[in-house]
């Protein structure tokens, strides 16, 4: 841990160095087949960069200098040059690939297979396929433990978060949860790991340790029916302090209390709001909202909603180079 | 049972293919607990249905092969939890005791069975000996008697009503501000109990039955070469001189003219219920909240699309899959006791959690409305509203039923 904490302390004084390279945000298109890249101090929109079919999934890699998407339809992973913005590799990365996570050490990839029920282990220097989990029935939510030893995958037909250890590829635990796990986050610290349910409406929170849930958390959102409160991402802040789940057809984030575990407060964003990801030092929260096809700035400090960006069709997921994400 | 065996173990060795070259690795033993096999019973009319369209006419397998990638999807959760799931069928010989038949199927292991039966025989299988030791999942029948008056402790209904099929339509066309409906009923009981379903929602939601007629089936060829000359004439004639109306509503539950009457009215109206913009709970064109997974698969598996009775068919086997995984499937008890509990959350790629009705064991459900290559719209609609769940604007609520479970 202090050596993680150390390693993403370099990474921040690496960026306040360069801001041109720190300052972008990456939105995964869905339906556009683009990413739309945002200049996060004018938090303006900078240039869309066609990518493929269906790009869903964005993960960086750990030196910043690529952000990789996840092509569903085209069963292939694009390598983007975070400076240059243009895409600088394919490689074909296993049927209908959905999230990707990278190793904190830069070498592996990890890709969920929806349509194949598979975790996939990629080399990121060769592009070679190293392996493969099999998991349960459609696999989507991904995460990596910050010592990078285990990563979990959440199965949605399944109702799975499958504990899987990165070195031997072998499933170590599964822990049935909600209805339609969607995406799974550790917390800094490594000791819990957040699982969303997007049908059951919960985030179950599981001890990394002990791989058993010790704590559901439910959302009640006023005014709102309780079918259409469905969490799906979730983004926990570098500190560790705040999660937010963002709640889709809600066009709500949930802001929680990491320690207590409890709500504090629903901040109305975009239309359909799938998945986030934090400025790297902390200050925004970038979300990207599926139906209304923008991104909502929150400021993360007032807990307010700042401003809205347009993007392409169908924004799906968020990356900004920086730390690794929790 | 052999060849459900081979079948899953060829669908296994498929799925090591799939992910082939580098073979991946299988799931890790999750405990030394002895395997559980759960065993599925699947109970089907003799009586082969009907369509006027030869697209859609249905499979062989329509509905079991539904009933078939559930267990699939069940088994591949079965393989971290210790559980393995198989299915036993039998399929009514004409005359054959539908009682009989299940005691056949409970005889073979099945405590659980899914039921594409009349509602007749439906019955007929849960009020027999071998129905006392049996939850059937009604997947076929859509009659609201058997949700209402004749409402069975044994028996959970996966399809959907017909007065949830017709709310679900009247919604939207609601919604549309069409609101004075032509109504051509056919002659056989199904098509009547149809109307009446379209009429009670018309009048439920502040529509207006302008006028109904009754389409007699004069057993004619439904597609005979001549019979396509006979309909372009016979369709106009019979729909004109009609008091103004916005949308015909199309009672023809047997097939016998509804699909006849697109493009072929007297005056220039759309079609729906029967024909035209069909309520249903599956359409092989939709893909939305993740539903492109399923048909995919299904696809990949029985090299055709998946219909409405196969998508009840998976539910229902889902709905048995989740109750194994919730410790809640070793007897009939308490899988139903877990279905009415508030742990029970079905993810049916409908946007939201299906929850069974406690006071008729009816499942709820979103009604989707297909044009037969797109669904253009989900129900319920907005702003019809519920003091409880918005699900439960379709169909008759639990003021109105009749349904007294014992």
């Amino acid at each position: 841990m202090p050596f993680e904490m150390s390693r993403a302390a370099f990474v921040v004084a690496l960026l306040a160095a360069s801001p041109a390279f720190a300052t972008d945000a990456f939105v995964s298109n869905e339906k556009g087949n683009t990413i739309s890249v945002i200049d996060v101090e004018s938090m303006m929109l900078k240039t869309t960069i066609p990518v493929g079919q269906r790009p869903r999934g964005l993960a960086v890699s750990s030196d910043g200098k690529t952000v990789y998407v996840a092509l569903g339809d085209a069963d292939q992973i694009a390598a983007i040059d975070t400076k240059s913005l243009s895409v600088s590799d394919t490689f074909d990365a296993g049927r209908d690939p959905e999230r990707i996570e990278t190793s904190p050490d830069g070498k592996t990839l990890y890709v969920t297979n929806e349509d194949s029920n598979t975790l996939t282990f990629f080399n990121l220097e060769t592009k070679e396929r190293l392996g493969g989990a099999r998991l349960g029935v459609e696999p989507e939510g991904l995460a990596v433990s910050p010592d990078g030893k285990t990563v979990v995958a959440t199965t949605e037909t399944t109702n799975m978060a499958h504990f899987v250890d990165a070195e031997r590829r072998k499933i170590l635990a599964n822990v049935l949860v909600d209805a339609r796990p969607r995406m799974a986050a550790f917390t800094p610290d490594g000791k819990e790991v957040w699982v969303s349910a997007e049908i059951g409406g919960s985030i179950s929170i599981i001890d990394a340790q002990t791989r058993k849930i010790v704590e559901r958390i439910r959302f009640e959102v006023p005014g709102l029916r309780a079918e259409n409160v469905q969490p799906v991402g979730i983004n926990i802040s570098h500190d560790g302090t705040l999660a937010f789940v963002s709640l889709g057809p809600a066009n709500r984030m949930a802001v929680v209390d990491v320690k207590s575990r409890k709500v504090l407060k629903y901040l109305l964003v975009g239309q359909r709001v799938w998945h986030a990801a934090f400025t790297p030092d902390d200050k925004f929260l970038l979300t990207a909202n599926g139906i209304s096809n923008d991104v909502s700035v929150i400021d993360v400090g007032a807990l307010k909603v700042v401003k809205s960006i347009q993007v392409g069709e169908s924004p799906w997921e968020l990356v900004i180079p920086g730390p690794a994400k929790p | 049972m052999t060849g459900q065996m081979t079948r899953w173990i060829r669908g296994l060795f498929g799925l090591i293919l799939l992910v082939a070259p580098a073979r991946a690795e299988p799931p890790a033993p999750e405990s030394d607990a002895p395997a559980q096999n759960i065993v599925i019973g699947y109970l089907r009319r003799a009586e082969n249905r009907t369509a006027i369209s030869r697209l859609a006419l249905p499979a062989e397998n329509d509905g079991q092969a539904g009933a078939e990638s559930g267990l699939d999807d069940n088994n591949v959760a079965g393989e971290f939890l210790g559980q393995t799931f198989s299915l036993v069928a039998h399929r009514l010989k004409p005359g054959e005791d539908a009682g009989a038949a299940l005691a056949d199927l409970e005889g073979r292991g099945a405590r659980f069975v899914l039921a594409d039966l009349s509602a007749e025989n439906l019955l007929k299988a849960a009020d027999s000996a071998a129905g006392a030791k049996t939850l059937l999942f009604n997947i076929g029948a859509a009659d609201e008697v058997l949700r209402e008056e004749f409402c069975r402790a044994n028996v959970i209904h996966v399809a959907p009503s017909r007065a949830m099929l017709a709310d679900g339509l009247t919604q939207y066309l609601l919604w549309k501000q069409w609101r004075k409906f032509l109504v051509v009923v056919g002659s056989h009981d199904a098509d009547r109990l149809w109307a009446e379903a379209l009429k009670r929602s018309a009048t439920r939601f502040g529509g207006k039955i302008v006028e109904e007629r009754m389409f007699a089936d004069a057993g004619g060829a439904r597609r005979a070469d001549s019979g396509v000359a006979l309909v372009q004439k016979q369709i106009p004639a019979f729909t004109q001189n009609a008091p103004a109306y916005d949308v015909m509503l199309a009672a023809d539950e047997s097939a016998v003219f509804g699909e006849y009457l697109p493009y072929r009215t007297w005056d220039a109206r759309p079609v729906a219920g029967s024909a035209g913009l069909v309520p249903t709970s599956w359409d092989p064109s939709y893909e939305q909240a993740g539903a492109t997974q399923l048909q995919q698969r299904f696809e990949r598996k029985f090299s055709r699309r998946m219909s409405a009775l196969d998508m009840n068919g998976w539910t229902a086997a889902r709905m048995i899959g989740e109750a194994a995984a919730h410790d809640a499937a070793g007897d009939i008890g308490a899988a139903r006791a877990y279905f009415l509990s508030k742990d029970f959350a079905l993810a049916a790629f409908k946007g939201q959690k299906l929850t069974l009705r406690d006071w008729n064991l009816q499942l709820r459900q979103p009604i989707l409305l297909s044009d037969g290559r797109n669904v253009v719209s989900v129900s319920p609609q907005e702003g019809f509203m519920h003091q409880f769940s918005e699900l439960d604007t379709l169909g008759l609520d639990r003021p109105e039923t009749k349904c007294r479970l014992k």
